[in-house]
């Protein structure tokens, strides 16, 4: 299991020392050409998580690899470079110019636009596009704005995809409590954090459902219970998000309670924890499941599962 | 290099005219340089940005507005409670200035204390919507205090006139437009909305040098000829007032 941020959510040049603290990290997204994005405001919190509307603001791919990489390959750590634009074929040449550089451990490919009308359909185009160009490992970054999610995903692992990344945020909209309009310039945005861990984890399960590819579960994670969940419902890794801008070093602090959660719920490893939540239909007791590795501690169980 | 974070307890919050001073225990957080702003945590999502008002022994001081959520539940810390801080982050003053005169409006009075700790022969011109906002004034004796309708930017401009010099200032955004157009050299601190306050968000972009930049990285002190070079009008919009105090 590794600790990787999402996209968009920590800028390893800015700040290496954070960057550090993760498994791999995970680029903003970067487009076939540079943009400045959305207009301010562009981020703001609600009850239960937080809206932003950055609107893909970066340099584009030629100074993403001739400036940026140089430097995040001085990290040490593996880089995965998330890739997004407008079309399969933006996809196409994001992931053929990366495809020569040896710093680029994994593409992460944004497909992730709420706006479409047959989402497995411009998956799988997206997908099949950029693994034609590409022998590097590649991730599709999907949507829960979608009907069928792991329909999407089946799509994407039949084009070619490597693995999942689940999920990216939910459309979202706050309104000023003054002047009642909408408190992003955009109107809406995307929404994270708490809010979104459900849903995450219903994709995470339907997604591993369906496919026998890893899944890099996203979505309001921020305690080790979490990961746990994910990683009962079918997660290999885990990505943070939201939770770094409260607190930038929580992944230093997840990967201590996680080894001693595990240690504490009688795991030997998350191969044991594994898929766990597949594998207990509801209303059957936990303590009627054994699992590898000895003894379960049954109401721990069924909290990891339902809590 | 980011900065610290801890969690730090709260000593006092005090009532100053609308607004409240938050007192925390510093711990071994370096208060940083004048300007420069701290991440505090509470039980909502994201946390808020403030810009230190005052260092007083072993303390770190925050003056609050409390205009949102956020910032009532920071002004309403019980004594004790323990704040999550993280911080210094972004650029301060430069307090090389020539002739530096300090400028605030409204709780953009926030960093000057602690700038004018640093720089006690600066002069300082304050303005208030109301008698009761200018009580804050009293962070800062011996500072020339207008009350609207008199605009803080009548001493200033009266100042320039007889002495030159280099406003370093932090108020709402028109002020801090009509002290720019005063002073290309002035250093303003802006306010924006801010998701994480290490530069990984994106959410507090401005315009600066003719492009979009982070404000948390950039500024959030930044000097008002480098909006020149951008659209006219392109200080970070505060139509309505943000939990902002950076």
């Amino acid at each position: 299991m590794r600790l990787l941020n999402a996209s968009g959510c920590l800028d390893a040049l800015a700040t290496p020392e954070l960057a550090a603290t993760l498994d791999a990290f995970v680029t903003k997204t970067v487009t076939p050409v540079p943009r400045a994005g959305n207009d301010p405001i562009r981020i703001t919190d609600v009850d239960s998580g937080m809206l932003n509307s950055i609107g893909l603001q970066n340099l584009g791919i030629e100074v993403f690899v001739t400036e940026s990489l140089p430097r995040l390959a001085a990290l040490n750590i593996p880089i995965w470079v998330s890739v997004g634009g407008f079309s399969a074929d933006d996809h196409a040449r994001l992931c053929a110019r990366l495809d020569a550089e040896p710093d680029v451990a994994t593409i992460e490919l944004n497909v992730s636009c709420p706006n479409v009308h047959a989402p497995a359909e411009s998956a799988w185009e997206i997908v099949a596009a950029a693994r034609g160009q590409t022998t590097k490992p590649l991730y599709a970054k999907l949507s829960p704005n979608v009907p069928d999610i792991a329909a999407v995903a089946t799509a994407a692992v039949g084009a070619g995809a490597d693995g999942l990344t689940l999920v990216n945020t939910v459309r979202g909209m706050a309104l000023d409590p003054r002047s009642l309009t909408p408190t992003l310039a955009t109107g809406s945005g995307g929404l994270s954090g708490p809010a979104l861990r459900p849903i995450a984890l219903s994709a995470v399960f339907a997604c591993a459902s369906t496919t026998d590819v890893p899944i890099v579960a996203v979505g309001g994670i921020s305690q080790s219970a979490h990961v746990l969940e994910f990683v009962a419902a079918g997660a290999s890794d885990v990505a943070l998000g939201t939770v770094l801008f409260a607190e930038p070093y929580a992944a230093e602090r997840l990967r201590a309670e996680v080894g001693a959660e595990l240690e504490q719920r009688g795991f030997a490893s998350f191969d044991n924890v594994r898929g766990l939540a597949h594998r207990i239909p509801s209303g059957i007791q936990a303590d009627e499941v054994a699992v590898d590795g000895g003894e379960m501690d049954h109401r721990a169980v069924g909290s990891a599962i339902s809590s | 290099m980011i900065a610290r974070r801890a969690f730090l307890s709260v000593v006092a919050t005090e009532p100053v005219g609308p607004y409240t001073m938050l007192r925390v225990r510093r711990g071994d957080i370096d208060p940083g340089v004048p300007g420069q702003f701290f991440m505090l945590g509470g039980s909502t999502v994201l946390p808020r940005p403030m810009s230190l008002c005052a260092a007083p022994s072993g303390e770190l001081a925050f003056l609050i507005d409390p205009i949102g959520a956020g910032t009532r539940e920071l002004c309403a810390l019980e004594l004790g409670s323990q704040l999550a801080v993280t911080g210094p982050l972004g650029r301060g003053y430069h307090l090389d200035a020539e002739r530096p005169i300090l400028v605030g409006g409204g709780i953009g009075v926030a960093p000057l204390p602690y700038l004018a700790k640093a720089l006690p022969a600066a002069p300082i011109v304050l303005g208030f919507r109301t008698r009761f906002h200018a009580e804050a004034a009293s962070l800062l004796p011996g500072a020339e205090v207008v009350i609207d309708p008199v605009l803080v930017t009548e001493p200033l401009a009266r100042r320039l006139a007889e002495r030159g010099g280099t406003p370093l200032a932090c108020g709402p955004e028109p002020m801090l437009a009509a002290v720019g157009a005063l002073s290309p050299a002035a250093q303003l601190a802006l306010e924006a909305p801010m998701g994480c306050g290490h530069g990984g968000c994106y959410g507090c972009v401005v315009d600066v040098d003719g492009a979009r930049k982070r404000l948390c990285v950039e500024g959030p002190v930044i000097e008002a000829g480098r909006f020149l070079a951008s659209e006219p009008g392109t200080l970070p919009r505060a139509a309505e007032p943000t939990e902002c105090a950076a």
